[in-house]
């Protein structure tokens, strides 16, 4: 790791400017424990992803040597690639917290969920589960690993979201978010979702990885894998998401970007099969995270907002 | 930018942009990330794509930050939006405010964490009243620097007449309310003239773009006196030696050090420091920003909402204070009844004891005869809180010397303060 990755050591004098990772950690970290203080029962949202991995590391940050006063939560859609999943399984381990794990999959074999066609991608109907989830343990917090500069609605979306007994969002009545002054008071019922690295970008995260050494599943590194041309992306070919009739199937290095459900996740052609490849590669990306690998969002411009108000992430 | 580029340690910009409806702040936004290659190909697709089904050519840059379905039907912002950008030089947080007359609590809510803001005049019409009334946030909330934006100077045929006598006049409202810092930048969103590059219509201008001015202002926070509010305290297995406990927080201002004499308010007790903790280890010193724990040398009594300072810069302990107030709710304030406030990472109960005045918002004057305050409205009042607070007043420090107002029964947040005077108990 070069010099100039370390962490800055202490800061003396008063009117110094932290440096921009170091100023995105402290905020998220002083986020964490606002909400620690402020709530009775929180929960951090663990996918395996890249986001949820910083949001581990930032929650060492705030409470080690200490165990988290949360658990872990994951809402599986059993189409996630199996390396996330163990890589989930392993961290969570390693870290020695709880973590539940409650799948969409539960949710439509108890009919809570009913699909239109069983090749629907179930990333959608991961507000039912979720939403049940809470009500199962009474969450009255989730802290999740969203970004606003990952798509238009998220970008109005404050750090403390409050979500009303139903779980919806209302964007037309959200409260104002003043210096660094979080209200965090619910009524029965209610909850917050709470998004620490809100001003983080997908180039901040890779950093930060790069800088903390942190481990990620090895999907994100450049690998062969099998494709088809589809849509302007390249959709991966697996048994859950098998070539159409008539699409020519060809091998070529590529890597993800993001590690969603596979039914809605497509990587991107890539030589980079190392962190500091991937830093460089993301400075110099020309299309968005998601304009560049989720199907889902394409559907139209206001498809992130519609999903949100109902409850997703 | 190669890897070397990225790896370089950046500061952090976070600025607002407010102007009128009809100024162009949106394509002010749009030419800002384009001109600056910021904007990826999906991005500009999209656009471009929307601009051709509203009937019009090539790209309509005010496009690009729109955000939500309603304000895409309405062609306006509704709401505060953020932005993120870097240069090589610097990063950049934009919080993207309306300039819609209704929509003041956006403006104060992107204002309060911005080190700059950037207010667009329209060259053409001149100074409006939305004008005067961004000016008027922006020193409300203490902006340590403004930057005049004299848009659509291709509709002033880029005379140096008409922007001189705007940035006059501008100057003028500057020096009444305060303001220190104000650079005012000719330039054209349309054209992109003195946006990132200078253009071909305004050379007799010699200042900076506004790109350069944003790169060069200071982010630096200038306060030295020590705030560390306390979030919580860990008392179990901290480090080897048991019943030893570290009080989390973020150093909000000034610098703490090991071996420094703190008083903890507003108990007046005092300790020295005997470690700041890190998950990466123990540090000698630490300043603003910086979120970290701290050990004191014996067992004193320190909870949340505490603050830790050094006793010759200690804030004042107060239950009786003026402030000035930001009403942000629908239901007006009402006077004698409690609110929940919080300052810092403390909640007490508090009572708006009465209206010292309003400001109307088009003269800028105040009005002292006003009663209460209504959605949107700014004001000057008078408070008690139940059990006494450390604060400071709000130009000498932005982090305690403001607070939130919390509606005990919707619990939403109806007002943003900052403290004016503190009445010594």
């Amino acid at each position: 790791m070069s010099a100039v990755l370390a962490p800055a050591a202490g800061i003396g004098a008063a009117g110094d400017v932290l440096p921009h990772l170091d100023w995105l950690e402290s905020e998220a970290i002083h986020i964490l424990r606002e909400v620690v203080a402020e709530t009775t029962n929180p929960a951090l949202l663990f996918s395996g992803g890249k986001d949820s991995i910083v949001m581990l590391r930032l929650a060492e940050k705030a409470f080690r040597p200490d165990r988290f006063p949360f658990p872990l939560v994951h809402i599986d859609t059993e189409h996630n690639f199996p390396e996330v999943v163990a890589f989930r399984d392993a961290r969570a381990a390693e870290l020695g917290e709880r973590l539940v794990v409650r799948s969409v999959g539960e949710s439509i074999r108890l009919g809570r969920v009913r699909l239109r066609s069983a090749d629907e991608s179930r990333n959608p109907h991961q507000t039912v589960t979720l939403l049940d989830t809470i009500r199962e343990f009474g969450f009255d917090a989730l802290f999740g690993g969203a970004r606003r500069d990952e798509e238009k609605a998220r970008a109005k979306e404050r750090i403390l979201s409050h979500r009303d007994e139903t779980g919806q969002w209302d964007p037309r009545n959200q409260r104002p978010e003043l210096w660094s002054l979080f209200n965090a008071r619910l009524h029965k019922g209610e909850h917050l979702r709470v998004f620490p690295i809100s001003n983080w970008t997908e180039l901040d995260i890779w950093q930060y990885i790069a800088r903390e050494e942190l481990a990620v599943p090895r999907i994100y590194f450049a690998h062969e894998r099998e494709v088809v041309e589809r849509g302007g992306l390249l959709a991966p070919v697996t048994p859950l998401t098998p070539a159409h009739e008539g699409e020519t199937v060809v091998t070529r290095r590529v890597r993800f970007r993001t590690v969603g459900d596979i039914t809605c996740t497509c990587p991107v052609a890539s030589d980079a099969d190392t962190v500091e490849k991937i830093v460089a590669e993301t400075a110099a990306a020309t299309v968005t995270e998601r304009g560049a690998t989720r199907m889902d969002d394409q559907t139209s411009d206001a498809s992130m907002e519609l999903r949100k108000r109902e409850g997703y992430f | 930018m190669g890897t070397g580029e990225t790896l370089r340690e950046f500061t952090t910009l976070r600025f607002t942009t407010s102007g009128s409806v009809d100024d162009g702040k949106s394509t002010l936004i749009g030419r800002l990330l384009l001109d600056s290659k910021v904007l990826l190909e999906d991005q500009l697709a999209a656009v471009a794509r929307t601009t051709a089904r509203n009937g019009a050519d090539g790209l309509d840059l005010s496009l690009f930050t729109d955000g939500l379905t309603a304000e895409r039907e309405q062609g306006i912002t509704i709401d505060v939006a953020w932005r993120y950008f870097a240069t090589p030089r610097r990063r950049f947080i934009i919080a993207d405010t309306p300039g819609h007359e209704q929509y003041t609590r956006n403006m104060v809510t992107g204002a309060s964490t911005a080190s700059l803001s950037i207010v667009l005049a329209d060259a053409a019409r001149g100074l409006a009243t939305q004008t005067r009334r961004h000016a008027a946030i922006a020193s409300l909330l203490a902006i340590p620097h403004v930057i005049l934006a004299v848009n659509k100077m291709d509709l002033a045929g880029w005379s140096r007449e008409r922007f001189d006598a705007i940035a006059g006049e501008f100057a003028g409202i500057a020096r009444s309310l305060g303001l220190a810092r104000v650079t005012a930048i000719p330039l054209s969103a349309l054209e992109g003239d003195m946006v990132v590059s200078r253009g071909e219509n305004l050379s007799w201008y010699a200042g900076p773009t506004l790109l350069e001015a944003l790169e060069a202002a200071s982010p630096v926070d200038p306060v030295t006196a020590l705030r560390f509010p306390v979030q919580l305290v860990s008392r179990s297995r901290f480090g080897e030696k048991a019943d030893r406990r570290a009080y989390l927080g973020r150093v909000e201002s000034g610098t703490i050090a090991v071996g420094d004499t703190v008083v903890v308010r507003p108990s007046g007790v005092e300790a020295k420091v005997a470690e700041i903790v890190t998950l990466e280890g123990t540090l000698e010193a630490a300043g603003a920003g910086r979120s970290l724990s701290v050990v004191l040398d014996r067992q004193v009594d320190v909870a949340r909402g505490d603050i830790l300072t050094h006793r010759h810069d200690a804030p004042a302990v107060a239950r009786r204070f003026t402030a000035r107030l930001a009403w942000l709710d629908r239901d007006a304030l009402v006077t004698g009844r409690r609110y929940w406030l919080k300052q810092g990472t403390k909640s007490v109960r508090a009572t708006v004891d009465d209206v010292l005045h309003r400001l109307d918002l088009a003269s800028l004057t105040p009005d002292a005869s006003a009663q209460a305050l209504e959605f949107n409205d700014l004001g000057l009042a008078r408070l008690t809180v139940a059990s006494p607070l450390a604060v400071d007043p709000y130009r000498a420090n932005r982090h305690t010397g403001s607070f939130v107002l919390i509606d005990d029964a919707t619990h939403r947040t109806v007002a943003g303060g900052m403290v004016e005077e503190v009445a010594r108990d």
